[in-house]
């Protein structure tokens, strides 16, 4: 069985509502497994959109959304919301964590949801808590005296690291981060990066990144402006 | 299960508001139940009272009066029945046995009550239980008297102390019959009764003391001292009331009629569990009144818990989109939040449960040596069972109501981080 490309997106339509103008138009984009993939665009561009879209909780108007050969919008909602706890992990802007959760907790929250992801995470015959240290350990976060503080106290770039970790737990197949260095200064971004595309490299997932940081491009092996790819007739 | 586990750290998280909701909860729940309690077991105690006798005989007035001033000493009596009626009822050929009852005098604000030897053998409380002596025996001679148990533990009397009896009901009275003082020859075992804070005297002692007196004053200058009392025929000539045992129960309702018909007095037989049962419905709306205002109290409980869940629920769309990210499906996010509100309640209603028995624990030799009322300490009843559903289920209906507003949250904002 040929290998499926990571994203493939065939004439993407969306609007929120009908009557209301189409915000998202994509005829083709396709993302292969490993990738690691850059998607610039300002806010207002339709990348949360995009974003929902891929991650199945909103549907499109037209056009289908496969990933990893899975025709997402056409399961069932369940269905959505477990294709995509077993295959994607995110990482957002900020303010990622649970409040109430301690960071272990917050890092081994996906395994709560996919069972998949738990068995994957326990594969190597490590404990969840033992891959979730692995996982902090490389983002330089296995400090325990961190660990144990709540997470509310940790710093931007910490929690981030935090985020990250939760994301690659249980080696999810794509990692979509959505503007995840925005809060951080220019020199942990590079750190931040850096950690990223090693683990991603390590799982073999496939990274999308969504930022309007036009300095962080060139870091990456493709990029695509998401307004040359939107072909709206009109601009919104 | 994962997302109640989750519930649990986010309450854990936010303990201090929660702990103050727990704790309305809690009071509110140990109100209801405490009532409750209160309720059945003043109810048990009345009932418990009196046992095995099948009527009771007083003046003409209304069956609760007299049920109230002949068994329970409260109130008095509005007029007396003659000894000549009492006679020819405790003679008659369907009875068993009978006991007079003579109120109206007092000691130190406990009723005293003239009766004869067969209060002491054929009067039953509780389960058909007889009286028994703590110490001593009946009276025998005139000035003798009997105490309940209480009154003897209240006021430190011992056996063969002397006492007056002072003429009325009040507290402080201030005619004593202090010519004419009785011994202590016997204190009874607790019962849980009125019997308790009665003391016992024989119907000739009340005749005695009440020889030089004539409408309710002594008489100036006939002084008549207790010796000489003795020398006169101390046979009553009235008596307030007397209960009834028959030899059957089945005439019950046939000595009834007959006395109730009776054509040379107006008296009034009642069966005892009857008079009880009107008691109920007099006193049951009053039962209701407080039951539904303790039932307010649990609700103005729950809408606290309500009021919280729904002002932390705008700043808490966050954690929703980022549960919905990780796989969280929207129903998910109305069980963690129902499940919240569900866990505050139930940990309320333990707690609840708690303070109720600590508080009877602490309260029980109180409210038994100041309203002879025991209160056991046993498990819940099945009514109070029920009561408890009964709140945990309006709970999980409150708690449905923050939950599918987060569901709803969670459907619209979908991945969408809101602040």
């Amino acid at each position: 069985m040929p290998q499926t490309a990571a994203i493939e997106v065939k004439d993407l339509r969306f609007r929120w509502r009908t009557g209301l103008p189409e915000v998202l138009r994509i005829t083709s984009l396709e993302v292969a497994r490993g990738e690691r993939i850059f998607i610039r665009g300002a806010s207002g561009s339709g990348k949360s959109t995009l974003l929902a879209l891929l991650a199945g909780v909103n549907l499109p108007t037209g056009g289908d959304v496969e990933i990893l050969g899975e025709t997402v919008n056409r399961l069932s909602s369940a269905g959505r919301d477990h294709f995509r706890s077993d295959h994607i992990g995110f990482i957002f802007q900020l303010f990622n964590l649970i409040p109430y959760l301690s960071v272990m907790d917050n890092v081994t929250l996906p395994c709560r949801f996919s069972r998949l992801r738990k068995e994957k995470a326990t594969a190597s015959g490590n404990s969840l808590q033992a891959e979730a240290m692995r996982l902090l350990a490389h983002l330089d976060m296995a400090d325990e005296a961190l660990i144990h503080r709540p997470v509310v106290e940790l710093s931007v770039g910490q929690q981030q690291r935090v985020a990250t970790a939760r994301a690659l737990i249980g080696a999810p197949e794509i990692i979509i981060a959505d503007e995840p260095t925005s809060a951080l200064d220019s020199e942990m971004r590079q750190v931040f990066l850096h950690l990223l595309f090693q683990e991603c490299e390590e799982t073999g997932s496939t990274l999308l990144f969504v930022s309007h940081d036009r300095q962080l491009e060139h870091l990456f092996e493709r990029h695509i402006a998401l307004d040359e790819i939107n072909r709206l007739e009109q601009v919104v | 299960m994962a997302i109640l586990s989750l519930a649990l750290k986010s309450l854990l998280n936010r303990r201090f508001t929660a702990s103050l909701v727990l704790l309305s909860i809690a009071l509110s729940v140990a109100l209801l139940l405490g009532v409750e309690r209160l309720r059945v077991e003043s109810r048990n105690s009345f009932a418990n009272t009196i046992s095995g006798t099948d009527l009771v005989v007083g003046a003409r007035s209304g069956a609760i009066n007299l049920l109230l001033y002949s068994v329970f000493r409260i109130g008095d009596a509005t007029n007396n029945i003659s000894w000549k009626s009492y006679k020819k009822f405790s003679e008659h050929s369907l009875v068993k046995w009978t006991i007079p009852i003579s109120l109206g005098d007092s000691h130190r604000g406990y009723r005293v009550m003239g009766t004869n030897r067969d209060y002491f053998r054929f009067y039953k409380y509780a389960n058909k239980r007889s009286l028994s002596f703590h110490q001593g025996r009946p009276f025998e001679e005139v000035y003798q008297a009997v105490l309940g148990h209480e009154v003897a533990g209240e006021l430190d009397y011992r056996m063969g102390q002397e006492i007056v009896i002072a003429h009325g009901a009040g507290k402080t009275s201030f005619t004593l019959h202090d010519d004419k003082p009785f011994k202590v020859v016997g204190i009874l075992e607790p019962t849980g009764t009125p019997v308790d804070r009665t003391v016992h005297v024989p119907l000739e002692g009340i005749e005695a003391i009440h020889v030089d007196w004539v409408a309710g004053r002594q008489v100036r200058g006939l002084n008549i001292s207790a010796d000489e009392a003795l020398e006169k025929d101390l046979t009553p000539k009235a008596i307030t009331a007397f209960l009834v045992g028959l030899k059957s129960k089945i005439a019950t309702f046939r000595v009834q009629r007959e006395i109730n018909d009776y054509r040379k007095e107006p008296l009034l037989a009642v069966l005892p569990g009857v008079a009880l049962q009107q008691l109920w419905d007099l006193i049951s709306v009053a039962e209701n009144a407080l039951l539904i205002i303790t039932l307010l109290v649990v609700a103005v409980g729950l809408i606290g818990i309500l009021t919280v869940m729904l002002a932390s629920l705008n700043e808490r769309r966050r954690e929703m989109a980022i549960l919905r990210s990780v796989g969280a499906r929207p129903g998910h996010i109305l069980l963690l939040v129902t499940g919240e509100g569900l866990l505050l309640s139930l940990i309320g209603i333990a707690a609840g449960l708690l303070l109720l028995y600590a508080g009877l624990f602490l309260a029980q030799t109180y409210i038994e040596t100041h309203y002879g009322l025991h209160l056991p300490i046993g498990l819940p009843s099945l009514r109070e069972w029920l009561i408890l559903v009964l709140v945990g289920t309006s709970a999980l209906i409150v708690g449905l109501i923050p939950g599918y507003r987060a569901y709803r949250y969670s459907l619209a904002d979908g991945m969408s981080i809101r602040i």
